[in-house]
């Protein structure tokens, strides 16, 4: 049925969807970002954007999204490594997934409760004698109630890039007389770099964006992009700034995946 | 040495593991203590869901967040199945790429920006913000998740299928609601499931888009956070929690029993 009508007609309302909800709210992202309160043309968002009090945030935001990136790749490689070597993968990836389809928010809001100053993680440092922390409204909790929201998005797929290895290499390996860790070393890790790679996109970049955390937990400072974009639309209503900050993150977004792609290819 | 080896990596997983259910464990223990806070269990209690029932204000933000999950996730499906028909049909690959990354877009466009761009949206087309704009934020960002489960259906459909309806006479809308639809019904269910579970679980592109009379259960959910700790909240999530692993769990087995029909049953 190639080129028949039918198909003509299926595109009318895809393509009504694409320019209406795709392309048209990218251009209105950039064209509110030369934007100025008032609504008169101005390049002052990007101007602003160079100042220290944005540059900092900036720095801040790709800094702890890094760190989240780096604990979730140090806490879940060996997580990915281990589930590809036990008997049960399946039960194993499910109990993985699930926690994924309950809502940030209430995994989020868990937090509030279990990161309290009399909560069950306070409870065990007086206990070890360490003494009661505030533990909540700072960056360590952002960055552990992210890495916690995250891992699985890196687990995954390093698991999927480790299954993926065809298994007489590692024989292959170990005939050679390579150790465990040498085969490890030599062999698993340089194959899964597609599976970090990916990983990295789908915890890097969302940790970049988020606002409920940061509001909900780590007490209410803008230290992430998306925080920025916010409280510029729904808290000053100064659009234009907002939107400077929405092109700032969807230009490292592309610039992350292009990379990535790369480094995959 | 091979034993320990076992036994550090089977201790290694179940930290992990008892850590990534702790905090659920937790919000659902406590809301059933009658001490009123996330501190010290006082008692068994099932007050806090008492409450919850008798709050008609939530369950109306409830039935609103289910009537805009079946409402976008078929209006989705629809659009979804015929932008991946249209994809599939164009000849080129050049436009067909083209059209599969303007596809993604919206797919791998973090929540933040797809809101911020979709309220810039609205205000210009002077769409008043409520259960409109929510409804069809949610059918915007569902419909290319759709073309995505459904195009490796159309993909790996033999074309002779097609040819073999035509030459006995088919009309193209036979062709489609015959022959193609009953092919890639599975790909469809798929599409709407995930869909649905898209619009249920969204609350970043909600809380921009809403006004102030139109509350989704995650807008809800956030503004009672902010106000701090409410045991209400945790039998609101218990409750979640309960009928998201029962979905999960079920779509998990209707798939895995599936399997052997149509895949030949690999492990």
């Amino acid at each position: 049925m190639k080129n028949n009508r039918f198909a003509r007609l299926a595109l009318i309302p895809y393509a009504l969807w694409i320019v209406i909800f795709v392309v048209a709210p990218l251009v209105l992202i950039a064209y509110n970002s030369f934007l100025d309160i008032e609504g008169h043309f101005t390049f002052a968002n990007y101007g602003k954007l160079l100042s220290p009090v944005y540059m900092k945030m900036m720095f801040n935001s790709f800094f702890y999204s890094l760190i989240v990136t780096a604990v979730s790749l140090l806490v879940g490689y060996p997580v990915a490594y281990f589930i590809s070597r036990t008997k049960h993968k399946g039960l194993w990836l499910i109990l993985l997934i699930l926690p994924s389809w309950i809502n940030l928010l209430l995994k989020t809001y868990a937090f509030l409760g279990i990161l309290g100053t009399a909560g069950p993680i306070n409870a065990f440092l007086e206990v070890i004698g360490v003494g009661g922390q505030q533990l909540l409204f700072n960056d360590f909790s952002f960055v552990l109630v992210s890495t916690y929201i995250f891992i699985p998005f890196m687990i995954l797929p390093v698991y999927n890039a480790i299954e993926k290895i065809n298994p007489s290499l590692i024989y292959a390996s170990r005939d050679l007389g390579a150790s465990n860790w040498k085969t490890f070393q030599r062999v698993i890790f340089p194959l899964t770099t597609d599976g970090i790679m990916s990983g990295f996109q789908l915890v890097f970049i969302p940790t970049l964006s988020l606002f409920m955390i940061t509001r909900l937990i780590a007490g209410n400072r803008v230290i992430t992009l998306g925080t920025a974009i916010e409280q510029h639309f729904l808290v000053t209503q100064d659009w234009g700034m907002g939107a400077a900050i929405a092109v700032v993150l969807i230009l490292v977004m592309a610039i992350v995946m292009f990379a990535t792609r790369k480094i995959i290819k | 040495m091979e034993q320990t080896k076992k036994w550090f990596a089977n201790g290694y997983l179940i930290l992990v593991f008892v850590i990534l259910y702790a905090p659920i464990l937790f919000l659902t223990a406590y809301s059933f203590n009658s001490g009123g806070s996330m501190v010290g269990f006082d008692g068994f209690t099932l007050e806090w869901y008492q409450e919850l029932f008798s709050d008609t204000r939530l369950l109306i933000i409830v039935l609103n967040t289910l009537v805009i999950a079946l409402i976008s996730a078929t209006i989705a499906t629809i659009v979804g199945v015929a932008g991946a028909v249209a994809i599939h049909n164009i000849e080129k690959t050049k436009y067909r790429s083209m059209l599969l990354t303007l596809n993604n877009i919206l797919v791998v466009s973090p929540d933040v920006i797809i809101g911020a761009s979709f309220l810039i949206l609205f205000t210009m087309l002077g769409i008043s913000l409520g259960f409109f704009s929510v409804l069809l934020s949610h059918i915007a960002f569902s419909i290319p998740i759709v073309v995505i489960m459904i195009l490796p259906k159309l993909k790996e459909m033999s074309p002779t299928l097609v040819d073999a309806a035509q030459d006995l006479g088919a009309s193209q809308w036979q062709v489609f609601s015959k022959v193609i639809l009953p092919y890639i019904l599975p790909g469809v269910f798929a599409g709407f499931f995930t869909a649905l579970t898209f619009s249920l679980d969204d609350f970043a592109v909600t809380f921009f888009v809403t006004g102030n009379g139109f509350n989704t259960l995650a807008v809800e959910v956030y503004s009672l956070a902010r106000q701090g700790i409410s045991l209400k909240i945790n039998a609101l999530s218990t409750i979640i929690f309960a009928i998201t692993l029962a979905l999960v769990l079920g779509y998990y087995f209707l798939s895995t029993r599936k399997k052997p029909k149509t895949l030949g049953g690999t492990d």
